[in-house]
């Protein structure tokens, strides 16, 4: 069954913030479905949908994520998409 | 319909900027009516191998789903069914000692509070009933994460006086017995009126009494009754 997540991403824009996350995501074989982001004075704000398989996997993504947020100063979040979902929608 | 990018935003600001969270999972269903034995020694064994067993994946299970969706849980809790039916011929110094096993299984858990400490007496007051009443200063304040509750009132039973004077006395007394921290026994103990069956809510939770049961924990003929 497909599975999906939303990965946000949050803090000051500078050069490879996209290239960094998205390496982590390939490197980890997930599929990036949809991408979007805004830069509001200087803040950078990017939201990914990707494709997992399986959901345990998430903790170990988020641990992979770590060395990029503290080099590039950001938030990373991953949240299975059903979150948003059951936030947004009756 | 998708989920818009101003939608996901408001969620994470949620959870980042204001602090959303699960407040607490509490796992309930766990009855203690089959852990009898008329060694005391062996009860305190059966209770404490029930409740660590049935809720030995609870800690691990919320970090998960925690993690899962991105939203914090705080605390985990257990809810049991009222101690006081396993009292019936216990002393009062048995039933401190029952407190202590809870308070030992939470903490092995790691869960932050136990509940089901209770008795039931808006009906009237039964032998274990009594020995749960006359152990809760001492239970309340050598135990960390146990609590109690002592339903005294329903609209359709009235109200029991005699439970009602006996708790004003253990409020007092647990509030004394725990005065150099706050008093915080008496944080511990809920006095109901029109308690809910099964319900998950501390100090005053518990579980399994007067709600169905499953047909194996039942034993009765009916056909009627667990199914």
């Amino acid at each position: 069954m497909q599975r999906r997540a939303v990965v946000s991403v949050v803090g000051k824009d500078q050069i490879g913030i996209i290239s960094n996350v998205t390496t982590v995501l390939s490197d980890n074989k997930m599929n990036i479905l949809d991408i979007s982001q805004t830069i509001l004075q200087d803040f950078f704000t990017m939201i990914m949908l990707i494709d997992i398989k399986d959901p345990s996997n998430l903790e170990k993504l988020q641990n992979k994520f770590k060395p990029v947020e503290d080099e590039l100063g950001l938030k990373i979040n991953i949240q299975l998409e059903d979150v948003f979902q059951a936030m947004h929608r009756v | 319909m998708p989920i818009g990018f101003t939608e996901i935003q408001e969620t994470i600001r949620m959870v980042e900027m204001e602090h959303l969270d699960i407040r607490t999972v509490t796992m309930g269903g766990i009855s203690l009516q089959d852990c009898a034995d008329h060694d005391f020694e062996k009860v305190k064994e059966n209770v404490y191998q029930k409740i660590t067993s049935y809720a030995k994946d609870l800690q691990k299970t919320a970090n998960q789903v925690a993690t899962e969706y991105g939203v914090p849980i705080i605390n985990k809790r257990v809810a049991i069914s009222p101690a006081a039916e396993l009292l019936g011929r216990a002393t009062k110094q048995q039933a401190i000692e029952l407190a202590k096993t809870l308070d030992k299984a939470a903490q092995s858990l790691n869960v932050d509070f136990i509940g089901g400490f209770s008795a039931l007496v808006h009906k009237g007051i039964s032998n274990g009933d009594q020995v749960l009443l006359d152990a809760l200063p001492e239970a309340l304040s050598q135990t960390e994460r146990v609590c109690a509750s002592i339903s005294v009132a329903t609209t359709r039973t009235g109200i029991n006086m005699d439970a009602v004077a006996q708790l004003g006395t253990i409020i007092h007394q647990t509030a004394v017995l725990t005065k150099d921290n706050n008093s915080i026994g008496c944080a511990k103990l809920v006095v109901f009126c029109n308690p809910v069956e099964d319900n998950p809510f501390m100090a005053g939770a518990f579980h399994g009494a007067g709600g169905r049961r499953s047909c194996s924990e039942c034993r009765c003929q009916w056909t009627w009754c667990c199914s």
